[in-house]
């Protein structure tokens, strides 16, 4: 049984979020500083942890880490507070009567095998499923894949980049045969003209605005499409207020007039693509008038982005979620490749494109084998010789290898629906991340056993039978790979608090409980690297000549990077080559498609969703951080005056988004910075303040990404 | 030249960095010095940091009745003596950036200080290191120079021009800030 074991209030007083703020008064001095990174976001800054008596105890920039030479946002700034947090779970947690009780890590592990045994057993080996995560190190994350497919047997795992940035993934994969970002953030500045679409880089990425704004003192033109006016729209050159849900529109309607003014690469296309013709006659179709109808976007803007890009000698364009969490996802990317190929900006110095991933190993995360269908080295789980090859490395046959799996969501639906029993999760808040929450929290309450590895017991964990009490950040070395596709180190700065472990340890010891602790032989994290960085070699996302010595010599290696002597791939097709056996690109025909659920006379108002500066995805750190919360206590639901004057509220009245799925009531903050036929909700809370209540669990064909970004809304005064 | 602090409002992306970052300050830790405000967030998601500007003649110190606030020859004009301070606010209500803070708590005047802790050691202060986005920096004025906009340190506010240390940056076709409203009333200016 999943269901609560407790009253929500009564493990909200004894596991938080409480809030941890800066102790007042001077410090004695650190005993050392640990330089690592930022455990928030896909850009991993460098930071220095402060440690004193093995506790974190503030941070000092490291200004000699290229990427942000000291530069940090609030949540860097703040990240240590959750160090030496109050609400840090220090033991094994057992279900009982009053909630949860502390136990030995024999009697938790004990169950968790017993469980697991039971249940699969029982129905199948399937029917354990493993929900990871995208915050977890590159080591932790390969581990995750093989525990699941060869301690577990199971087919079903999957992680919470399902929900980030998978519809670029596949998209970069259709068109380039490669999932990465094309060019290092270097290549930013010495481009002429940046287009951003679907990325509020200000609040999302802090540190890349710098960049941005680099270009933009060098002469470079700013074009920022998204349906609010964030920070950075502010000071575009150019802004395309885009109705949520027509990216795919708006980009054929600028392809349309670089197609039709002549100012497309032939060359360029000739050589190193294949497929332009039928994108040619798709976006024929797309006028500016035409895409001004659909797009709401007007057309005269639509003619200047075209020029604007066409004028300048180099172009970057970069996106994220605003344009990926979509039912059409990877269509939307595609036509966003379709214009750097077509204009032939692509693998030259400030010529590029690539998504801005988000979660803090959104790159790495997604590159060794926690996906459901994904071996090591970003192989395919269904492909004969990427599962010979893994099988071999395992040293199990290629028919004990399970099959492709459950993604995220329908997981959590076969859960609800009786076909999963079991869970184990890890760095994974479904409860709060997954659209749709009223059915994630039906889903839990279907699980018969459900053990949870955390630091902190998040809305999810509370549902458990088993916590695991497992590793911070700062308590574990390892590698993440960063959002410019760029390996880095992280550092262990403390140990472990209480009994808590590191979280491979847990997971090397269940495998040994299970009988498998042969295929899991390793003593630190760095064993597991090695092991990671061999079974990738010769495959998609190849770390075959990365070491940590070669890491830290060079403050990070880009993969591709296939030999020992070889020093990384910075930037990607700079010999015009493509991952594909003839090198060309692909182009893809996209035609426009409506959103899942589009607006009509019930519910006439587009909800989209997305991020605050101070808090991070759900809330699991960031929410139990002082000052965080203080800067967004609450979320909010930000209406254009117009609209606001319609249903009669004014700022800080409350307003009620009622959709198909649920309601959800929050103040209202009344902005002009937003288009009057939207409203936006940050989705960082659980409960009764989550934007999840509302949005729609309609996912992408290909990438299988819910639809965040669009669904329809009507709006109450409450 | 010395090393120099630049502030640019037009950079602003109002995370507050800057504020969280200098409450990790030892001689004012768990208090910020910085003040960060949106402009009109209705109209806009325009935010503006404000750092003390380090006045060459400072009215704080000038209306400063117990003559608690001191500056050094470096520039740095500091928080009051704590042992002159009386807390009557002057400083407060005189100073024409709104920087001074008079805090109960310590019955004293804090300001921002440029990190003298960090500054005279040969660090950078901790908002200018941190800030995401370039609107606070300090650093060789040189590395200025490729910005789009241009620095000033002049404010004419009303009958009064004030030279700061601290470099503002503004539009290429501004020098000096004027700081009074009447200046943009349409009547003013016709009679003008």
């Amino acid at each position: 049984m999943a269901t609560l074991p407790a009253p929500e209030g009564t493990l909200v007083d004894a596991y938080g979020p409480h809030l941890n703020h800066v102790t007042p008064g001077p410090q004695e001095p650190p005993d050392r500083l640990v330089k690592t990174h930022c455990c928030f976001c896909g850009v991993q800054c460098g930071i220095q942890l402060k440690v004193r008596n093995d506790r974190v105890v503030g941070f000092e920039p490291w200004e000699d880490f290229p990427v942000n030479q000291g530069k940090l946002c609030p949540k860097g700034v703040a990240r240590y507070l959750q160090n030496n947090h109050p609400d840090r779970l220090l033991a094994p947690l057992l279900r009982s009567s009053a909630g949860f009780r502390e136990a030995t890590w024999d009697e938790a592990l004990d169950r968790v095998v017993t469980e697991i045994q039971r249940i699969q057993s029982a129905y199948g080996k399937d029917a354990f499923a493993v929900l990871s995560g995208a915050s977890l190190t590159n080591e932790k994350a390969y581990l995750m894949g093989k525990f699941a497919r060869v301690a577990l047997g199971t087919a079903n795992i999957d992680y919470n980049g399902r929900l980030c940035m998978v519809s670029a993934a596949a998209g970069n994969r259709m068109a380039f045969g490669i999932d990465r970002v094309a060019n290092p953030w270097s290549d930013i500045p010495l481009s002429k003209c940046v287009i951003i679409t679907g990325s509020n880089v200000g609040e999302c990425f802090p540190i890349l605005t710098d960049y941005i704004w680099r270009a933009r003192d060098a002469g470079a033109r700013i074009i920022v499409i998204d349906p609010r006016m964030t920070p950075i729209a502010r000071t575009a050159d150019l802004f395309l207020p885009v109705r949520p849900g027509r990216d795919s529109a708006l980009m054929n309607g600028i392809l349309h007039v670089l197609v039709a003014r002549g100012w497309v690469d032939h060359d360029f296309i000739e050589r190193h693509t294949t497929g332009f013709e039928p994108v040619q006659a798709t976006v024929a179709r797309y006028t500016p008038e035409l895409t001004a109808e659909i797009t709401g976007v007007p057309a005269a803007a639509i003619v200047r982005a075209a020029e604007l890009w066409a004028e300048a000698e180099t172009g970057m364009l970069l996106h994220a979620r605003g344009i990926e969490h979509h039912t059409k996802g990877v269509e939307n990317v595609l036509t966003c490749i379709n214009l750097v190929l077509a204009t032939g900006r692509i693998g030259k110095p400030g010529c590029g494109y690539g998504t801005i991933t988000g979660q803090g190993n959104g790159q790495g995360g997604r590159e060794h084998g926690q996906r459901c269908n994904q071996l090591p080295g970003g192989r395919d789980i269904e492909k004969p010789e990427h599962r010979e090859a893994t099988a071999k490395l395992w040293r199990i046959a290629e028919a004990e290898l399970p099959r492709a799996g459950l993604t995220a969501v329908e997981l959590m639906d076969a859960i609800r629906a009786g076909t999963i029993k079991g869970l184990l999760s890890i760095s994974f808040n479904p409860l709060v991340s997954l659209p749709d929450a009223r059915l994630t929290r039906e889903a839990l309450d279907q699980l018969e056993f459900y053990t949870a590895i955390d630091f902190f017991l998040s809305e999810t964990a509370r549902h458990a039978d088993v916590v695991l009490a497992g590793s911070l950040h700062e308590e574990d070395e390892g590698t993440v790979t960063t959002g410019e596709a760029r390996v880095v180190r992280i550092r262990q700065a403390v140990p472990p608090p209480g009994q808590a472990r590191r979280d491979w340890q847990i997971i090397v010891e269940l495998a040994r409980r299970l009988g498998k602790g042969d295929f899991f032989p390793y003593a630190e994290p760095e064993d597991i690297f090695r092991e990671l960085t061999f079974a990738s070699k010769g495959g998609p996302v190849d770390y075959g000549g990365i070491t940590y010595h070669k890491i830290e010599q060079q403050q990070g290696v880009f993969w591709p990077c296939p030999t020992p002597d070889h020093p990384g791939t910075p930037r990607l097709f700079e010999d015009g080559r493509f991952y594909f056996p003839d090198g060309r690109a692909r182009f893809h025909a996209i035609d426009y498609r409506p959103p899942a659920e589009d607006t009509d006379a019930d519910y006439p108002v587009v909800l989209t969703t997305g991020r605050v500066v101070s808090q991070y995805l759900s809330g699991t750190q960031t929410r139990r951080i002082g000052p965080l919360v203080e800067q967004c206590p609450d979320p909010y639901v930000e209406v254009h005056p117009a609209l606001a004057e319609r249903i009669g509220v004014r700022s800080g009245e409350r307003v009620r988004v009622v959709s198909r799925r649920g309601e959800v009531t929050l103040p209202a903050l009344v902005v002009r910075t937003i288009r009057p036929d939207t409203v936006f909700i940050p989705y960082h809370w659980p409960g009764a303040q989550s934007a999840n209540l509302v949005t729609h669990r309609a996912l992408d064909p290909i990438s299988k990404i819910p639809e965040f970004k669009v669904c329809a809304v009507r709006l109450e005064r409450a | 030249m010395a090393l120099t602090f630049f502030v640019d409002p037009s950079r602003c992306i109002g995370c507050r960095a800057c504020v969280h970052a200098c409450a990790e300050c030892d001689s004012h830790r768990g208090i910020s010095m910085v003040h960060l405000d949106f402009v009109d967030r209705e109209a806009s998601t325009q935010t503006v940091p404000m750092v003390c500007m380090h006045c060459e003649d400072p009215a704080c110190a000038r209306v400063c009745p117990a003559d608690a606030i001191k500056r050094t020859p470096d520039g740095v004009v500091h928080s009051a003596l704590p042992a002159r301070c009386i807390g009557c606010s002057n400083c407060v209500l005189a100073c024409p950036f709104g920087v001074p803070k008079y805090l109960p708590r310590y019955d004293q005047m804090m300001k921002c200080d440029r990190c003298y802790d960090r500054t005279s050691v040969g660090l950078r202060p901790m908002c200018a290191t941190v800030c995401p986005s370039g609107a606070l920096f300090y650093g060789e004025p040189s590395e200025m120079a490729a910005r789009r906009e241009i620095p000033t340190q002049l404010f004419q506010i009303g009958k009064q021009m004030v030279k700061t240390n601290v470099r503002l940056m503004v539009s290429p076709t501004t020098t000096t800030l004027t700081l009074d409203v009447a200046d943009f009333l349409a009547e003013v200016h016709h009679a003008g």
